[in-house]
């Protein structure tokens, strides 16, 4: 049962003595091989190369090497395929990368190797992170380990699933407009999209470079306040990244909200809201305020254009950034007469129809004549809701919402219809406009079926410590973390 | 009806970085291909550029020696386009604030609009973007060397200023003196350092209103542009006399047949698509770096030949040698410091110094001799101490030993002899010894004086002052 443990369980086992790094990762590749096949999360797996690792981890342990100086020695992370592991294959879920494998590691593995992580795994995805379900994988869904009928949401779906299913003790995906939050919602683990800035991009396939963010899922609050801070810091690499000081979560742990406010905002309280998920969200906000935090209504007023903006940019960064995928220095070619041809057959039979829809908006956004009315309006009204964000934080620490109008919804209830898949994003995508830093964890369930409830909190931009320390205390005050998937 | 052509220039050169723009691949000419590459130059997944902070300061400083404005705020842009050889498919550039900004170029051009034989061009903008790779054509397919892929490019453009193709050969020789000079590109044209793109349009002689702008892409030599525009003018003057109307296009030269052709017209221009690059932060340099770069302003050459000229009042030819010449000028300008007649210093250093640092492959650093024993030399020959023949062994010796020419002259006994007395029984010797020669200088040879000169010079050793033997002699001839 050794894969059902949390982090911090799993290396107090392994600095005890209890049991070595080798023992963690061959439980998490035993739990793969007897539910995967349900869940679907990993496209692949490097089992002799994650054992290697486990061996070196074990070897550092004999000689004296402890979790102080290497928080993750031994745990074994998994991580979404759009994070480059040198030799390991780099798909994004996408036909058109073929058989490309990484030449070079994403600056937050080399902080999970320093920390002494076992790196394995590339998990599903929606082809580029373009998707809520990972029905925009172009290899096959994953499904949710609650219920199998069920997407794990997107896009990093196969990072949710992989940590509800117990087959690593995080992962590592990314999130442009709730890709973390939402499937961590839907298949009840935690999952944070750190403040834009606060973790290098270097590494991390560009989807939309001014909303991407790479952060943890993890089993509860505490791995993920661990796995933040591992992950977390400035990189010379990526001129994004910002060199601010990177706390200790964990020590920011506190049962009492007392002093803390936090706001609800009037626009996020909709119609279309599942009465499961509506009745869960208060009651999660009623505990929090029995905890001591002083609960307050704000305003986000331009909340109900950030669907529309995230929309516009989003696909027009991707357009320039999927440009490289043309078939001529790496990944699939189909051949064609000229380069053009070649490059028009590469990407036509390489991309699914997802990536091509937002490349499509997204060149048509960009193109003379259409610019100022789309991008640059689109950039303003950005600027508008993040200064929404950072007014209501002035009377607030942090603001409470759903992370999800719905749970889980059935495989392919909504892969007919763009624009009902875009809906699912609509409490996560501000906080990418915003780039301030959001979270989600489970705050319940619905009946029959079972299925997870995800609460979102928002932060300040660099303002995580409260995030954990809101999360921590309520999670530690309710039985939801707790509850394992079937399949577990 | 006369007809007149406006030029302007976009002037891509190479900055002279040890790395790329983006990452930390050397920025060097001439290895193998795709040895100089990395995950960040080929345009990998997930790799994020690194401005180059060395390429961020040439390119200001290129802006100070344009005298350009320089902007407090610049960001870069992708400029969206397919090309194999574009390893992002898109370039990274300095779109709509770029670095610098509203400069000028001064250079000896005279014609149309130059005041004392000096013309000048406006500069819209000099900004930086980075170069794509090289494609290379075989039998059946292609290849790509990625080596110049992300190297530092500055885009230098010009205002529409420039009136025919010797003003605009005129203008990219002064363009790239400046850039050498300053450090900013080698501009190697056998590396492909600079490449220029060509906008022209025709008018009628005193009209104000442009005609169609049509651009000439990608020469890459002097000589290309010239020719190219020496072809294009007449080509479209004689379109408009013919009463046809140009449309605005993009041609390309043919270096081999030596004219420009279709590429594209203004209906197939590429829509770039540009955006801001979400993965670079703005550029606002601060005071204390923009104090740096102008640290690392040099004096250009047009501003070092009128020094020169002025200074020193050294005729044009000798400041263009120094202009040109920095280490030769350096030193000239240290022997010359302070003394009367500079010139006579400037003449010894371009033809004797010039002239032995070619013969003996040395360096002037590498030299025997110092500024002050030029000096000195000059100084002996001037105050009539030892002739200006006698000087050129003393330069001789002091080429080979070092030795300052005072004690040379002391060793050698080839101190110049200027004693009347001494010099009137030479004189009186050598009239005596050529008679015929003094019968033909007072029959009215006057080129007999130099002979018997010369012979009085050579039975001194060289020593006798000539002057004095010279007048010497025709007083003694004329008695």
């Amino acid at each position: 049962m050794l894969h059902r443990l949390t982090i911090s369980e799993l290396t107090a086992r392994i600095m005890r003595g209890d049991c070595s790094a080798r023992e963690a990762t061959q439980a998490c590749l035993d739990q793969i091989k007897r539910v995967d096949e349900g869940v679907k999360a990993f496209l692949s797996y490097d089992a002799t190369d994650a054992l290697n690792q486990a061996d070196a981890a074990d070897r550092l342990l004999a000689s004296g090497v402890s979790s102080q100086e290497k928080p993750l020695l031994g745990v074994p992370v998994a991580l979404k395929d759009v994070i480059a592991h040198k030799g390991q294959p780099l798909n994004c879920a996408s036909k058109i990368l073929g058989n490309f494998i990484s030449p070079y590691d994403a600056t937050v593995v080399n902080r999970l190797k320093d920390a002494g992580a076992v790196v394995f795994g590339r998990l599903n995805m929606d082809e580029f992170a373009m998707g809520s379900s990972t029905e925009n994988s172009a290899f096959f869904t994953t499904l949710n380990p609650w219920d199998p009928t069920r997407i794990s949401g997107g896009s990093s779906g196969g990072c949710a699933a992989a940590v509800a299913a117990h087959e690593a003790f995080a992962t590592v995906g990314s999130d442009t407009g709730g890709s973390i939050r939402q499937p961590a919602a839907l298949c009840g683990c935690v999952g944070v999209k750190p403040t834009y800035g606060r973790v290098s991009r270097y590494g991390l396939t560009a989807f939309a470079s001014s909303l991407d963010q790479i952060g943890p899922f993890t089993k509860d609050v505490s791995d993920a306040a661990l796995m933040t801070r591992v992950l977390s810091g400035y990189d010379p690499r990526d001129s994004t990244s910002m060199n601010e000081p990177v706390p200790n979560y964990q020590a920011g742990f506190n049962h009492d909200l007392r002093g803390l406010r936090i706001g609800l905002p009037r626009e996020y309280m909709i119609g279309g809201l599942d009465p499961q998920v509506d009745a869960a969200v208060r009651k999660a906000v009623a505990q929090i305020q029995s905890l001591g935090a002083e609960i307050v209504e704000v305003s986000l007023p331009h909340t109900e254009y950030a669907a529309a903006t995230y929309y516009i940019i989003a696909p027009a960064e991707a357009s320039a950034n999927l440009a490289r995928f043309d078939g001529i220095r790496y990944g699939a070619r189909v051949e064609g007469a000229d380069p053009f041809e070649l490059n028009s057959r590469t990407r036509g039979q390489g991309f699914g129809d997802e990536v091509k829809r937002r490349i499509i908006l997204g060149t048509y956004v960009l193109s003379s004549g259409y610019y100022d009315a789309y991008y640059i309006r689109a950039q303003k009204v950005r600027t508008l809701i993040r200064n929404d964000f950072l007014k209501a934080y002035e009377t607030v620490d942090a603001i409470l919402t759903p992370t999800t109008p719905t749970p889980a919804f059935k495989v392919g209830a909504k892969s007919d219809d763009p624009l009902q898949m875009y809906l699912c994003d609509v409490f996560t995508i501000s906080c990418n406009l915003a780039g301030i830093c959001g979270l989600s964890l489970p705050c319940g369930f619905t009946g029959t079926p079972k299925l997870p409830i995800g609460l979102q909190i928002l932060g300040k931009p660099f303002g995580e410590l409260t995030l954990f320390r809101i999360a921590q205390a309520y999670e530690q005050s309710t039985p939801w973390h707790r509850e394992l998937s079937p399949v577990a | 009806m006369e007809y007149e052509a406006v030029i302007g220039l976009e002037t891509h050169v190479q900055l002279k970085t040890h790395s790329k723009m983006w990452c930390g691949c050397a920025n060097i000419f001439g290895s193998d291909p795709n040895t100089n590459v990395c995950p960040v130059c080929l345009g990998m997944p997930g790799v994020l550029p690194v401005a180059n902070a060395e390429a961020l300061k040439l390119t200001v400083l290129t802006g100070y020696l344009l005298n350009c404005e320089i902007p407090p705020f610049a960001k870069f842009d992708r400029k969206n386009y397919f090309y194999p050889d574009s390893a992002k498919n898109y370039q990274v550039t300095q779109y709509d604030r770029p670095s610098t900004a509203k400069g000028w170029v001064e250079f000896e051009f005279d014609g149309p609009g130059s005041v004392d034989g000096m013309s000048r061009v406006r500069i819209t903008r000099a900004h930086l973007e980075e170069d794509v790779g090289k494609s290379t054509h075989f039998d059946r397919h292609s290849g790509v060397d990625f080596n110049r892929a992300g190297v530092p490019l500055l885009e230098i453009v010009s205002e529409p200023d420039l009136n025919g193709p010797e003003m605009t050969y005129a203008y990219l020789k002064a363009l790239t003196d400046i850039l050498r000079r300053g450090g900013i590109s080698d501009c190697d044209l056998e590396k492909g350092m600079l490449r220029c793109d060509v906008n022209v349009s025709v008018r009628p002689k005193g009209a104000t209103q442009l005609g169609s702008k049509i651009e000439i892409k990608n020469m890459n030599t002097f000589s290309g542009v010239r020719r190219a525009l020496e072809y294009e003018i007449p080509r479209q003057i004689e379109a408009v006399r013919r009463g046809e109307s140009l449309r605005q296009e993009t041609r390309r030269w043919d270096e081999v047949a030596g004219i420009t052709e279709t590429m594209r017209s203004k209906e197939d221009a590429h829509d770039y698509r540009y955006l801001p690059e979400p993965d670079l932060m703005p550029f606002v340099p601060t005071e204390p770096w923009l104090e740096e770069v102008r640290g690392r302003l040099v004096e250009l050459p047009l501003a070092r030949k009128r020094r020169f000229m002025g200074e020193y009042l050294l005729p044009s030819g000798d400041a263009e040698v120094f202009r040109d010449h920095l280490e030769l000028g350096a030193f000239f300008e240290r022997a010359a410091a302070g003394y009367k007649n500079p010139k006579a210093i400037a003449n010894l250093v371009i033809n004797n110094l010039q002239a032995h640092l070619v013969e003996s492959g040395f360096s002037v650093t590498e030299l025997k001799m110092t500024p002050a024993a030029v000096r000195e030399l000059v100084e002996l020959v001037e105050s009539g101490k030892i002739s200006s023949k006698i000087a050129q062994e003393v330069f001789r010796e002091m080429a080979t030993s070092g030795e300052p020419p005072a004690a040379i002259i002391d060793r050698k006994g080839w101190l110049q002899v200027s004693d009347i007395s001494a010099i009137e029984a030479l004189c009186q010797a050598a009239i005596e010894a050529n008679s015929s020669s003094s019968a033909d200088f007072r029959a009215g040879k006057v080129a007999a004086l130099n002979f018997l000169k010369g012979q009085v010079m050579k039975v001194s050793k060289g020593k006798a002052n000539p002057s004095l033997v010279g007048e010497i002699l025709e007083r003694k001839l004329r008695e």
